[in-house]
């Protein structure tokens, strides 16, 4: 590669740059829009050791445990996802690191393509990690590369909050050649990585500690700017909020938090003296405006409407003048299944059974809307499958569950499980297109094929099911809708537990393979 | 001809700083793409360039928005309301839905869609023989047009596409 090079790429090809410039060896994630092409990324890199994982709870761990044992690494996922890996997040705070280990997380306010809008920067005062906030693509790769330092140096994860704002804008970057970062040596240490409870009241005692000599840190980072123009207006602010305010009041002054948890206090006190009106303006959440409250500073803030949904820059003047959002209803064209598409046919037939299906997360997902109007329940990933057994107690047979191969694979088996441990009857449905379609085509364990593209060991989704525990495992073709049904009616009669396996490749995925063919 | 076009351009730049061009249409119609050769075109004439647009879902047929600004320093991704120069519309109505984006001296280039639908027999084409009638209104070199679009359709019929581009740019 070239030393230096000019290149056109969004926030999350720029942070995954910049992690592969300062050595990265191992990266792991879940596909889930704005994250997905950090790891595609990655993935295209000879010196990345790049997976996809089961889910981002495994995700997670892989990539801790690659850092504990020497390896620079790096988790990440959707906001989501980062729910699933709660458990080893929390208590990466009290283990720490071994090479540096950075998580990032690639929020979605205004839910483009999520279930909810929570502001992941709150998980940071959760797990008591260090937060770290670009607002643009070449920031993404600077603070990428920063990151790997702070996690090395307080032995911490280091959480990155970028927005689909960040991660799906593309900037010209300048990129630079990879840094060979030797491998740490891992020694066994037993108080610093087995956290049972005494081991682990030290550790808590030690982070608190960590958490002061951070909050230092914060005040001196260079990622925490202070743009002194027009005194009338101070802003402070933080990610893309910053560039929508700077486009609409380029003179006033700013704040630019990029280190924003722990709160640089001492430089938002500074900052707050040399203005004379101060304001806060953020996406979501009031995270720095309640900070910004515990100082005792009198700063204006959003009106708690725009709590709710993205900012946009025009939004950014209400925002000052303290008015309440205007709700201005959508008008977007909204996504359908791609013509062909197998669920579709699928569908179709429980529709006309008139079953209530509780769904999962994937494309089918919009077997919600009209004219399918058959999917009635969507929470989270696998909560087809334990939505189902819920549904079942409450309402008897005439109800289903469907769930994506991917989304089966990533939290739908313990579901299964569950379904047959406990005696539940009945049929859930894996519609099997082979692959994980709505991301953008990414291959999982039921595909046999790695995120580097080479051949992997294929797991069966059907004797998965068998070893859970179902009774009748049936496999039959999305297309034909005759014997599905008469498949289905015949297994919801049954006094037994029942899979379906409605398998039929993605219309996108063949259309791709018949381009390259 | 082209020169003084060219020339007539920098004068926007002057006026307006920053360059905003809203790209919309559906999924599959080549909006990301037409978007893409654009940002590319604007840096290989070494300007700042940010470009925004959402993916996932909206691939499945509902609507595409592509944010293109560039000019010596761009802060916002998004192109605020009513301050789009050129909006560049795949499908009348998401022309329709977006206009208020436009600031009142702004271009429509709605008319190279209507006009594609004569000139243009191969559907798949339509976004670059677009692209060569908005290239007419901006301050970027020919040739930066050209990288740009070899660059993004990496061989896949890039004559043609560069082809279909110069009639778009050609055409009244």
């Amino acid at each position: 590669m070239d030393t230096m090079k000019q290149v056109f790429l969004s926030g999350d090809e720029a942070l995954a740059q910049g992690a592969y410039e300062e050595g990265l060896k191992v990266a792991c994630s879940y596909p889930g829009t704005p994250a997905t092409e950090i790891l595609e990324y990655l993935a295209k890199l000879p010196e990345v050791d790049a997976q996809w994982s089961v889910n981002e709870k495994v995700a997670f761990e892989v990539a801790l445990a690659s850092s504990i044992a020497g390896l620079r690494s790096l988790f990440s996922s959707k906001h989501v996802g980062l729910n699933v890996a709660m458990d080893p997040l929390m208590t990466s705070a009290y283990t720490g690191v071994g090479a540096g280990f950075v998580v990032v997380t690639a929020d979605d306010p205004g839910m483009h393509s999520s279930q909810n809008e929570q502001d992941n920067r709150l998980l940071a005062r959760i797990a008591k990690i260090p937060l770290l906030e670009p607002s643009s693509p070449s920031e993404s790769r600077e603070y990428a590369k920063q990151a790997f330092q702070i996690s090395e140096e307080f032995d911490l994860p280091v959480l990155i909050r970028i927005t689909t704002r960040v991660a799906h804008t593309k900037e010209n970057i300048t990129i630079e050649g990879r840094k060979e970062i030797p491998n740490r040596e891992f020694k066994i240490n037993v108080p610093k990585y087995v956290m049972v409870p005494g081991n682990a009241y030290k550790k808590h005692i030690e982070l608190e500690q960590k958490l002061v000599k951070l909050k230092a840190y914060a005040e001196k980072s260079s990622f925490n700017k202070t743009e002194l123009n027009n005194r009338k207006i101070g802003i402070i602010t933080s990610g893309v909020s910053y560039l929508y305010a700077k486009e609409m009041y380029p003179d006033a002054s700013f704040l630019k938090l990029g280190f924003v948890y722990p709160f640089p206090a001492e430089k938002i006190k500074e900052f707050a003296s040399q203005v004379q009106e101060l304001y806060v303006i953020e996406e979501l959440e009031p995270f720095i405006e309640e900070e910004v409250q515990r100082l005792g500073l009198k700063a204006k803030a959003k009106h708690p409407s725009f709590r709710v949904g993205e900012l946009r820059p025009e939004l950014i003047p209400q925002i000052i003048e303290g008015k309440a959002k205007t709700e201005e209803p959508s008008t977007a064209r909204k996504p359908v299944l791609c013509p062909g598409c197998p669920h579709q046919t699928v569908f179709s037939v429980l529709k006309k059974l008139e079953l209530t299906v509780t769904g999962d997360i994937g494309c089918y997902t919009l077997g919600a809307l009209p004219p399918l109007n058959s999917l009635h329940t969507c929470l989270c990933m696998g909560s087809g499958m334990t939505f189902f057994e819920g549904f079942r107690k409450a309402i008897g047979k005439n109800v289903v569950g469907v769930i994506g191969d991917s989304t089966f694979v990533h939290s739908g088996i313990s579901g299964l499980i569950n379904l047959a441990y406990n005696g539940t009857k009945g049929v859930v449905i894996i519609l099997d297109n082979g692959t994980t379609a709505m991301t953008g085509s990414q291959p999982h364990p039921g595909t046999g094929e790695t995120s580097k593209g080479k051949p992997a060991k294929q797991l069966k989704l059907e004797d998965v099911c068998r070893a859970a525990g179902a009774d009748n495992v049936d496999i039959i073709n999305s297309y034909k809708t005759g014997e599905f049904e008469t498949l289905l009616k015949q297994r919801l009669g049954e006094d037994s537990l029942s899979v379906i396996i409605t398998r039929a490749k993605c219309v996108i995925l063949l259309k791709r393979e018949q381009k390259k063919s | 001809m082209r020169d003084s076009l060219e020339a007539g351009a920098k004068e926007i730049m002057n006026e307006f700083k920053t360059v905003n061009i809203l790209f919309c249409g559906t999924g599959g119609q080549g909006v990301l793409s037409a978007a893409e050769i654009c940002g590319w075109a604007a840096l290989f004439d070494g300007y700042h360039v940010k470009k925004s647009e959402v993916h996932g879902m909206a691939q499945r047929g509902g609507s595409v928005e592509s944010h293109l600004r560039f000019g010596t320093k761009v802060y916002s991704p998004l192109i605020p309301k009513g301050e789009a120069d050129y909006l560049v519309s795949f499908h009348p109505d998401e022309q329709a839905r977006l206009k208020s984006f436009l600031k009142p001296a702004g271009q429509d280039l709605l008319p190279y869609l209507i006009l594609s639908e004569t000139q243009v027999e191969d559907k798949k084409f339509v976004n670059s023989f677009i692209l060569g009638g908005l290239s007419k209104y901006l301050p970027i070199k020919e040739e930066s047009w050209i990288k740009a679009l070899a660059l993004v359709f990496a061989g896949k019929k890039t004559d043609e596409n560069i082809k279909v581009f110069k009639a778009g740019r050609k055409s009244p």
